[in-house]
């Protein structure tokens, strides 16, 4: 049963989430993510709302992971899908962008009228300085969860391979990312591949 | 005007990247755009791109929002919208069309093996993604130190990272004073 249009029967009985119950549902759990909104988007559909049990969470969460682009917007297409199929995914994902956007805007536009002024500048340094920190704490952070499950040697290997070559490659050497990511890509899936537990 | 053109090439260059943005989010193609934009376009300064970030960090909502305000120090409101777009629309479709064939894609051994290379990749691109951060925009030991600082504290710590912004903002200013 392959219907485009019609949504997935939703697990817990929802008819009032619409597409504003979405829309208005993902503006508010953006605009209180303060410091990455993923946090406040378990406490907003699972714990508060219960559009979502843990193990779904758990499940958009691992997808949205593997494909490209921002994992909660990912998170926020296939809730809204979930619900109101296409129309739903839209408006959820608008949620969690138009309020965040216009905010961010008015901050850049305050940021080209003041920017100049040393005290900014010397607050902007400082800032920078504390957000490179926080991008290396989230790759140490998936690094471990990486490592955490127990797996053959070879495969740890060939993960620890591709770690590390991502990092000289893009970080060191100065590659253009493109170039690393295709042929790291393409080697790290095919040796997966080869080394895959045949049923 | 000219520089509309200008961002629409940028804009393809985004959508571009976009796809490549697996597991950590946007973050890891900052220095991509950076390149583009300071290296190549010589729109903005360093220093002005790693305000953009910071200042994106800082406000609520998904972190992709960087690229609408380097969009918007670029060409205003037209930038601003058409860089969000194709930051967001490539992954939004994958993501759709994903929906509609997961049923019959669950568990394929390829999709499997793709998974298990994209995780270790994304985890080195975000770690060097971090320190061409850190090379662009710190100027001195001092900056570098609150950079290694900021990370372990989040590490140990479940310290909200806005608070951390906020403090590193103080101690930029404190630094000069």
């Amino acid at each position: 049963m392959q219907s485009p249009v019609t949504s997935t029967p939703a697990t817990v009985s929802a008819p009032d989430i619409d597409a504003y119950a979405l829309f208005w549902a993902f503006s508010l759990i953006a605009l209180s993510g303060f410091g990455g909104v993923l946090p406040f988007a378990y406490r907003g559909l699972v714990e508060k709302r219960a559009w979502l049990s843990p193990s779904e969470f758990a499940e958009f969460l691992g997808l949205s992971q593997m494909l490209p682009g921002p994992t909660i917007c990912n998170i926020a297409i296939m809730v809204g899908h979930k619900y109101r199929g296409m129309r739903g995914a839209f408006a959820a994902l608008a949620g969690m962008i138009c309020f965040p956007f216009l905010l961010v805007i008015a901050l850049g536009a305050l940021y080209q009228r003041y920017g100049d002024l040393p005290a900014v500048r010397d607050a902007l340094h400082g800032m920078a300085a504390v957000a490179a920190g926080l991008i290396f704490a989230t790759a140490v952070k998936m690094g471990m969860a990486l490592y955490r499950k127990k797996e053959p040697r070879q495969r740890q290997a060939v993960r620890t391979g591709l770690l590390l070559l991502a990092f000289i490659g893009l970080g060191l050497a100065g590659w253009r990312l493109i170039w690393v990511f295709g042929s790291l890509a393409t080697i790290g899936t095919a040796l997966f591949y080869l080394m895959r537990e045949k049923p | 005007m000219n520089q509309e053109s200008h961002v629409l090439e940028l804009c393809g260059h985004l959508a571009l990247l976009s796809l490549m943005a697996v597991g950590g989010g946007v973050i890891m193609i900052a220095p991509e755009i950076q390149n583009y934009v300071v290296n190549g376009k010589h729109w903005m300064l360093n220093e002005q791109f790693a305000a953009a970030y910071a200042i994106a960090q800082a406000a609520p909502g998904p972190n992709l929002l960087f690229v609408s305000l380097i969009g918007w120090l670029v060409a205003g409101w037209f930038g601003a919208i058409a860089t969000t777009l194709s930051i967001i629309l490539p992954s939004t479709l994958l993501t759709l069309a994903l929906i509609k064939v997961r049923t019959r894609q669950a568990g394929n051994a390829l999709t499997k093996a793709l998974q298990q290379a994209f995780s270790p990749i994304s985890v080195g691109l975000l770690a060097a993604t971090a320190l061409i951060f850190a090379r662009a925009s710190n100027t001195d030991w001092r900056a570098d130190l609150l950079t290694l600082l900021s990370a372990l504290i989040v590490l140990k710590t479940r310290l909200n990272p806005v608070l951390l912004i906020a403090v590193g903002a103080v101690a930029g200013i404190v630094h000069t004073i």
